[in-house]
C-alpha cells in the first residue's frame, strides 16, 4: 500500500508543540544559557564555559545536599512502599467501608503542601504542639528546631503521613483488579497466604507499584515546600535538601550561573535514577 | 477418587428465599459414580455454575448436603475437599515457569521434591507441555494456559474430582476440538471423576458419559447423550439438544390421543388425565414428506451441507424437517408424516405418562 504524504498533518500537532515549547523547552534552554555564563548586574553576561558545572560537582556543599537528599528519598521509599502495600492488603475489597477507607486515604493528598508543612510545624512545637508536647511529657527530649535528629524524624514522619496514601491507592487499584478465580484457584492449590501474596498479589501489583515508586522517587527528590515550611533546611544545614539549597543559591545569593548548572545536574540525576528504577523494575517483563 | 452424592441440595444467594424464583438452585438429588465423566448443560443463568461451586466448596449450600463417598463435605472449605477446578478464564501464576506452576499444588502440600519432579514430568507429558516446561507460564497461549490449569489438578494424587467451568470459552475455535479430544483422552487415562459445566451441547455430548440438563435452577433430565436425543423428558431438553432442536407443536387431546387440526397423530406415549397444556414433540430427523398426514406449507429451505433444513407452516405451528441432499422438496403445499415411535405428547412441558412427573 502507498502511504499518502500529507504535510497538513503537522498543523494538528502544532498546538501541542507550541505548548510544550513554552512549557518545557524554552525555560530549559534559558537555564542552559545561564549555566554557561557569568552574570553581573544590568544584564551583563560573560562566557564561562563549563566552569560552573565543575565548581558545583567539586563543591562539598553540593555533595552534602545530594547525600541528604538520597538519604531522605531512600528512607521514605523504604517506609512508604511496604507500608502502603500492607495498608492496601488490609483494606476491605467489598462493602460500605470501601468508600470510607478511600476517602480517608485520599484526604492527606488533598491538603495544600505548604499547609502540610505548617500543620507539622505547629504539631511538633515542643511547648504547644500536640506531638512535641506529648513526646516531651513522656520523657523524650524532643525539639525539631534545635536537634538535627529530631528534625529528620519529623520530616520523614510528615512525608510518610502525607504520601503513603498515594502508594496505598495505587496498590489497592492493583489488588481489586485481580479476578476472583485466582484466589479460588490458589485455595484449591492449597496456597498459603504468603504464597498468595508472593505469586498472585505482588505480580499483579507490580505495574502499579512501579508507577508508585517512580512517582514517589521523583516527588521526594523534588520536595521543597513542606521541608522549607517545616524546618527551612535547619537546624544549621542539617535538613537542607537539594531543592532548598538550590533556592538559596539562586534567590538568596543570586548566583544565576551556578544555580543554573546545579539545576541541570539535579535534573540529570533525577532522570538517571528514574531510568534505573524503571529498567530494574520492568526487567524480564518482555520475556 | 470418590462417588459424589447430592442430597436435597438447594441454594439461594439471598438470605430469606420466599418464592420459587428466589432459589438459584432448586432442590435436587443426584448420584455420581466414581470415575464417571459428567456434564452440566444449560443456558446461562440456569444454576450450573452455582452447582459446580457448591461441589468445589467455593459456596456453602443454604440447604441439603454433599457427600464424597460417605464423608459429608458440605461445610468443608475447597482445600480440604481434595478437588481440582479449571476455570473459565485460564489461571496461571504469571511469574512462575510452566514447571513451577505444575509443581505448585504439590509443593504447597509439602511433597518431596523427587516425587514432585516425577509427577510434574508425567503430567506434562500427558498434557503436551514437556517442550514448554522451562518457559514462563505468562507467555503461553490460552489453550496452553488451560492445560496448565488442568495439569495442576492432575499432578495431585489425592483428587476426588476435577471440575471444569466452561473451560473452552476463551479458546480459539480450531483448538477447541483438539482440547476437547485431549480431555476425553485424559479421562480414559486417569480414573478421576470429572464434571464439566458448559452451555454448548456439542462439548457436553462429546465429553460426558452422562449429561445433566439444567434450566432455571432445576435439573430437567439426567441421561446419556443418546437418551437425551431419543427421549427428551422435557420440551426444553428437546429444544436445547439437537440442531435444529425438537419441533414442539400445540395439539388437542381426546381420550389420551393427540389431534392437530382434527388429524389424529400417532404417538409413542399416551397423555394421562392431567389437565395441562398439551404439546407434541418430534425431532426434525423423524419428520418426512408423504402423500398423507398433516397439511403444511413450505416457507423456507436452508442448505446445511448434507441436509436441507425445511421449514413448513402447519396448524400446530412451524415444523422443521431434514431432507437429504437431492431429496424432493414440494414447492408449497405438502403433507407431513411423523415417525410414531419418535413422536411424544408433553403435558405442561413434561413428557406425558412418565412416572414421577406431573
Amino acid at each position: 500500500m502507498n502511504k499518502t504524504v500529507n504535510q497538513k498533518a503537522w498543523f494538528f500537532v502544532l498546538p501541542v508543540l507550541i505548548l510544550v515549547a513554552f512549557n518545557a523547552i524554552v525555560p530549559l534552554m534559558t537555564v542552559v544559557n545561564y549555566s554557561v555564563q557569568e552574570t553581573f548586574g544590568d544584564n551583563v553576561f560573560f562566557w564561562a564555559g563549563l566552569r560552573w558545572f565543575e565548581e558545583i560537582l567539586r563543591s562539598p556543599r553540593f555533595h552534602d545536599a545530594l547525600g541528604r537528599q538520597l538519604f531522605f528519598t531512600g528512607t521514605i521509599l523504604a517506609i512508604e512502599v511496604p507500608l502502603g502495600v500492607i495498608i492496601a492488603l488490609a483494606m476491605p475489597r467489598k462493602g460500605p467501608w470501601v468508600s470510607v477507607c478511600l476517602v480517608l486515604m485520599a484526604m492527606p493528598l488533598l491538603i495544600p503542601w505548604n499547609v502540610v508543612g505548617a500543620m507539622w510545624n505547629i504539631f511538633g512545637l515542643p511547648e504547644l504542639g500536640l506531638l512535641g508536647k506529648t513526646l516531651n511529657t513522656i520523657g523524650f527530649d524532643y525539639n525539631y528546631t534545635r536537634q538535627p535528629g529530631d528534625a529528620w524524624f519529623t520530616l520523614i514522619l510528615m512525608d510518610v503521613w502525607h504520601w503513603t496514601s498515594l502508594v496505598v491507592l495505587l496498590a489497592y487499584a492493583g489488588l481489586v483488579s485481580i479476578p476472583d478465580a485466582y484466589y479460588q484457584a490458589a485455595r484449591i492449590d492449597g496456597a498459603s497466604s504468603w504464597a498468595i501474596f508472593r505469586y498472585i498479589q505482588l505480580p499483579k501489583m507490580k505495574r502499579v507499584l512501579t508507577i508508585a515508586v517512580l512517582l514517589r522517587f521523583m516527588d521526594s527528590f523534588n520536595i521543597y515546600t513542606e521541608p522549607s515550611v517545616l524546618t527551612g533546611g535547619g537546624p544549621g544545614n542539617s535538613t537542607t535538601l537539594l531543592s532548598i539549597d538550590l533556592v538559596k543559591i539562586a534567590l538568596g545569593q543570586f548566583d544565576l550561573g551556578p544555580a543554573a548548572a546545579m539545576s541541570l545536574i539535579y535534573f540529570l540525576v533525577i532522570l538517571l535514577f528514574s531510568w534505573i528504577f524503571y529498567t530494574v523494575m520492568t526487567r524480564g517483563e518482555e520475556q | 477418587m470418590a462417588r459424589i452424592t447430592l442430597k436435597n441440595l438447594k441454594h439461594a444467594y439471598m438470605r430469606n428465599p420466599q418464592r420459587d424464583e428466589d432459589w438459584a438452585l432448586k432442590e435436587l438429588n443426584l448420584d455420581w459414580d466414581d470415575g464417571g465423566a459428567y456434564a452440566l448443560l444449560g443456558p446461562s443463568g440456569c444454576g450450573k455454575t452455582t452447582l459446580l461451586n457448591l461441589i468445589s466448596g467455593l459456596l456453602t449450600p443454604s440447604h441439603g448436603s454433599i457427600l464424597f463417598d460417605d464423608q459429608d463435605v458440605t461445610r468443608l472449605p475447597p482445600e480440604q475437599r481434595k478437588i481440582a477446578q479449571v476455570f473459565q478464564f485460564p489461571v496461571v501464576y504469571d511469574t512462575m515457569t510452566v514447571y513451577d506452576n505444575l509443581a505448585f499444588p504439590l509443593r504447597n502440600r509439602g511433597v518431596a521434591e523427587l516425587t514432585v519432579d516425577k509427577r510434574v514430568r508425567e503430567v506434562a507429558e500427558m498434557n503436551d507441555l514437556t517442550a514448554t516446561l522451562g518457559n514462563r507460564a505468562s507467555g503461553l497461549t490460552a489453550d496452553g494456559k488451560q492445560k496448565i490449569s488442568l495439569g495442576r489438578g492432575l499432578v495431585r494424587t489425592d483428587v476426588n474430582a476435577i471440575l471444569f467451568d466452561e473451560p473452552l470459552t476463551v479458546i480459539d475455535p480450531h483448538l477447541k476440538f483438539q482440547l476437547r479430544s485431549k480431555l476425553k483422552e485424559l479421562h480414559t487415562r486417569v480414573p478421576n471423576t470429572m464434571i464439566y459445566v458448559t452451555h454448548d451441547q456439542t462439548e457436553a455430548i462429546t465429553f460426558a458419559d452422562k449429561v445433566v440438563v439444567m434450566n432455571v435452577g432445576e435439573v430437567v433430565q439426567v441421561g446419556t447423550p443418546k437418551e437425551l436425543f431419543e427421549e427428551p423428558h422435557h420440551t426444553f431438553v428437546g429444544h436445547f439438544i439437537g440442531s435444529p432442536g425438537m419441533n414442539v407443536l400445540s395439539c388437542d387431546l381426546k381420550d389420551g390421543h393427540a389431534y392437530i387440526d382434527g388429524n389424529r397423530i400417532a404417538t409413542a406415549n399416551r397423555a394421562g388425565a392431567g389437565a395441562g397444556k398439551s404439546e407434541i414433540g418430534v425431532r426434525p430427523e423423524f419428520v418426512k414428506f408423504a402423500g398423507h398426514g398433516l397439511e403444511a406449507r413450505v416457507v423456507k429451505v436452508s442448505d446445511a451441507g448434507r441436509f436441507s433444513v425445511v421449514e413448513a407452516d402447519s396448524a400446530g405451528g412451524l415444523i422443521r424437517l431434514l431432507v437429504e441432499e437431492g431429496g424432493a422438496i414440494p414447492s408449497e403445499a405438502a403433507r407431513l408424516e411423523f415417525d410414531p415411535a419418535a413422536t411424544r405428547i408433553y403435558t405442561d412441558g413434561w413428557l406425558a405418562g412418565r412416572a414421577g412427573q406431573p
